[in-house]
C-alpha cells in the first residue's frame, strides 16, 4: 500500500481571522508526491494554521488556493479531501475500541466488513499494536495512543497526511524511538506528508525538506542539510541548531576579529558581515601558530563532547563543541580554527 | 468506646432525619388503603379508593407519561444539537442565547404559563390539545438538557474529535451520530432523567396551561386533594408513588451503566 500521495501545491494562502488576528501572510508552497515537508518554527508562527488551510478546516484569505495534485481543493470541504490527520492530542473516539477507531474512516467509505478487518489488521501489525485490537482508548498508553491515530489516519490511503505535533505528547525518550519508526514508516507508505513541529532535531530527522516559518510567513525552504549549513538569514541560523552569530569585518578573504582572523572561502564579499559558525566545526588548536587566539571561560563536560565557552577571540562569546578527550580548563589561552567552508556569511541587516 | 457512641449519635440522628421525611410519605400511601381515614387503621384495608383512582384517572396518568416522553424527545432533538452548536460557536452570541434559554428557570412557571396563554391562547384547537402543554414543558425543560450536554463538551476537546471524524470522511450528521452523541451520552442521560423527573412533578405551569381534557398526574392530585374523600388523594399519592419510583429507579439504572467499559462493540 504505497504511493497513493499526490503532489501538493499551497499558493498565496494567507489567514487573517475573524477577530483580526493575521496568522499567516499569503505563502506558496510545493511539495512533491511522496515526499515529507516539515512546517518547523516556534510556538504561534502559523504552523498548525498553515496545516489546517491544507487539510479544510480552516479556508485561506481570499486569493489563496490548495491544489491537491491537479484538482483545486480549495472549496472542498475536509471530508471530501481525502486526507488523514493526526492531531497532537490524537483525539481517539472514546465509544470506540482500537480496531473501529482505525477501521472508522473505512466504514464512513462503506468498505466491506472482510476488507476492512483485513486493512485494520495490516495497519495494526504494521504499526506494531497487535493484540490491542480490542482495548478500550483509556487502557492504552501514550505510545500506543499515539501509534492507533496514525494507522487511523493512513488506513483511508489518504492523498496527504497531516501530522500536527504528533509526538509532543510524548517523553523524552519514547519521542526519539517513534521518531524512527515513524520515518521508516513514511518512506514505507510514501504518502505525501506534512509534518508540524516545534522541534528542530525531529524537523531534521524526519523531514525530506524543511520550511521554517517565523511570524506567519516561511523564512526558508529546503532539505535539512541546505537549511543547517546554509541558512539564508539569521533566524533560521538561530532556530536550527546552534549557531555563533560573529559581527567582524570581511576583506574577501579573512575575517578580522578582535582575536586574530579567520580565512573565508573565496567569493566573499567586502565590508561588515555576520559570520555563522556552528560549535561543532570549531577546532581547538595549540595557540602558538594559530590565527584566532582566544580564552577558555568554561568548560561543560556533555559526554560524548564538551561545550566550550570562548571569551576575546570575537566580540560575543563564542560557543565550541569539541572532542571529548581533549584537557581543558578555565583560563586556558587557546588557538582556533575553523574550515573556510564552515563559515557562512550572512546578509548583514536581516535578522 | 467514644467513637462508637459517636457513631451511634450519628446514626440516630440519620434514622431520625430519615423518620421525619419518610414517616408522612408512608402515613400518606397508607391513608389511601385504609377504609375509613377518621376511624384510622382500625376500620379495615381496602383496595378501593386505589381502584376508584384507577378509574377515574387513569388516563391522566396515561397522559402524563406521553407528555413527559414527548418533552424529553423535543428537548432531545432540540437541545443537544443546539447544546454542540452553541459549543462550538462559543462567541458571544452563543453565550446570550445560552443565557436566553435558561432564563425560564428564573421566571415562575405561572409567569410562563401566561405569556403562553397571552400569546397562543387565542389558537382554539392548539389551545385545548395536549400539545400546548407540551410546548410549556420544553420550555421549562429545555436548559436542563441543554446545560448538561454543554457541561460534557466544555470538559473536553470535542471540536478535534469531530474534526477527526471529518478528516476521515465522514459528512456532518454521520460524525455527529457516530462520534458528538456517543461521547455526550453521560449528559444525555443525566438531562433526560433530569427532564423527566422535573416534568412528572410539575404542576405550576400545567396547573394554568390544563383544560378539564388535559390534566397531568400532579395536577389530578391538587384535583382530587380539592374535590374527593382524603382517602381519594392518598390513594391518588400512592398510585403516583408506584408509578413513578420504580420508573425512576429504572433510569437511574440505566443512566448508571454508562460509567461500566463500553465493552468491545460489534
Ligand atoms: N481561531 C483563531 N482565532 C484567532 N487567532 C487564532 C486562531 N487560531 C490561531 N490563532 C492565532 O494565529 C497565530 C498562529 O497560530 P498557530 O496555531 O498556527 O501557531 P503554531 O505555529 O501552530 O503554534 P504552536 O507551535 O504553539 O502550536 C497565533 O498567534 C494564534 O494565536
Ligand atoms: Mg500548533
Amino acid at each position: 500500500m504505497s504511493g497513493h500521495g499526490v503532489a501538493l501545491r499551497v499558493v498565496a494562502c494567507g489567514k487573517t481571522f475573524a477577530d483580526g488576528t493575521r496568522a499567516l501572510a499569503p505563502v506558496t508552497l510545493d511539495v512533491g508526491r511522496g515526499e515529507t515537508a516539515v512546517l518547523l518554527g516556534p510556538s504561534g508562527c502559523g504552523k498548525t494554521t498553515l496545516l489546517r488551510i491544507i487539510a479544510g478546516l480552516e479556508t485561506p484569505d481570499p486569493g489563496g488556493r490548495v491544489l491537491f495534485g491537479d484538482s483545486d481543493v480549495t472549496g472542498v470541504p475536509i471530508e471530501r479531501r481525502n486526507v488523514g490527520m493526526v492531531f497532537q492530542s490524537y483525539a481517539l473516539f472514546p465509544n470506540m475500541n482500537v480496531a473501529d477507531n482505525i477501521g472508522y474512516g473505512l466504514k464512513v467509505r462503506g468498505v466491506g466488513e472482510a476488507e476492512r478487518k483485513a486493512r485494520v489488521a495490516a495497519l495494526v501489525a504494521l504499526t506494531g499494536i497487535e493484540g490491542l485490537e480490542r482495548r478500550r482508548i483509556d487502557q492504552l498508553s501514550g505510545g500506543q495512543r499515539q501509534r492507533v491515530a496514525l494507522a487511523r489516519a493512513v488506513a483511508v490511503q489518504p492523498s496527504v497526511l497531516l501530522l500536527d505535533e504528533p509526538l509532543t505528547a510524548l517523553d523524552a525518550a519514547l519521542r526519539e524511538r517513534l521518531r524512527g519508526e515513524l520515518n521508516r514508516l513514511l518512506r514505507t507508505l510514501g504518502i505525501t506528508t506534512i509534518y508540524v513541529t516545534h522541534d528542530q532535531a525531529e524537523a531534521m530527522a524526519l523531514g525530506d525538506r524543511i520550511v521554517v516559518m517565523r511570524e506567519g510567513a516561511i523564512a526558508q525552504i529546503g532539505t535539512p542539510r541546505a537549511v543547517y549549513f546554509a541558512p539564508e538569514n539569521r533566524f533560521v541560523a538561530e532556530f536550527v541548531g546552534a549557531a555563533n552569530l560573529i559581527e567582524a569585518a570581511c576583506n574577501g578573504a579573512t575575517l578580522a576579529l578582535p582575536g586574530g582572523t579567520l580565512p573565508v572561502a573565496d567569493g566573499a564579499l567586502h565590508g561588515p558581515a555576520t559570520a555563522m559558525i556552528r560549535p561543532e566545526a570549531i577546532k581547538i588548536v595549540p595557540a602558538e601558530n594559530a590565527s584566532l587566539i582566544g580564552l577558555v571561560d568554561s568548560v561543560s563536560f556533555l559526554g560524548d563532547r564538551q561545550r566550550v565557552l570562548i571569551s576575546a577571540a570575537a566580540t560575543k562569546v563564542i560557543t565550541a563543541d569539541v572532542p571529548n578527550a581533549i584537557a581543558l580548563a578555565a583560563g586556558d589561552r587557546v588557538g582556533l580554527s575553523v574550515e573556510p567552508a564552515a563559515i557562512r556569511l550572512l546578509p548583514g541587516d536581516t535578522t | 468506646m467514644r467513637a462508637r457512641a459517636i457513631f451511634v449519635a450519628q446514626l440516630t440522628f440519620t434514622l431520625l432525619v430519615a423518620a421525619f421525611l419518610i414517616v408522612p410519605a408512608l402515613q400518606s400511601m397508607l391513608a389511601g388503603v385504609t377504609a375509613n381515614y377518621f376511624r384510622g387503621i382500625r376500620s379495615g384495608v381496602t383496595l378501593q379508593w386505589v381502584l376508584q383512582v384507577w378509574q377515574l384517572y387513569a388516563d391522566t396518568i396515561l397522559r402524563s407519561f406521553v407528555i413527559a416522553f414527548a418533552t424529553l424527545g423535543v428537548t432531545l432533538v432540540v437541545g443537544v444539537p443546539a447544546a454542540y452548536g452553541l459549543h462550538l460557536r462559543g462567541d458571544r452570541l452563543s453565550r446570550a442565547v445560552e443565557e436566553i434559554i435558561t432564563l425560564p428557570l428564573a421566571i415562575p412557571g405561572l409567569a410562563i404559563a401566561l405569556a403562553l396563554l397571552l400569546t397562543y391562547g387565542g389558537l382554539g384547537s392548539f389551545r385545548r390539545s395536549w400539545l400546548f402543554i407540551l410546548v410549556g414543558h420544553v420550555v421549562f425543560t429545555l436548559p436542563f438538557m441543554v446545560r448538561s450536554v454543554m457541561a460534557i463538551f466544555a470538559a473536553t476537546d470535542v471540536k478535534t474529535l469531530d474534526e477527526t471524524a471529518a478528516s476521515l470522511g465522514a459528512s456532518p450528521l454521520r460524525r455527529f451520530r457516530d462520534v458528538i452523541v456517543p461521547y455526550a451520552r453521560p449528559g444525555i442521560l443525566a438531562g433526560s432523567l433530569m427532564v423527566v423527573t422535573l416534568l412528572l412533578g410539575e404542576f405550576n405551569l400545567t396547573w394554568m396551561l390544563h383544560t378539564p381534557l388535559t390534566k397531568t398526574l400532579p395536577v389530578g392530585l391538587a384535583d382530587s386533594y380539592a374535590s374527593m374523600r382524603l382517602e381519594i388523594a392518598s390513594a391518588y399519592t400512592l398510585v403516583f408513588f408506584v408509578m413513578i419510583i420504580p420508573l425512576l429507579v429504572a433510569m437511574q439504572i440505566f443512566a448508571g451503566c454508562r460509567n461500566e467499559p463500553a465493552g468491545p462493540r460489534r
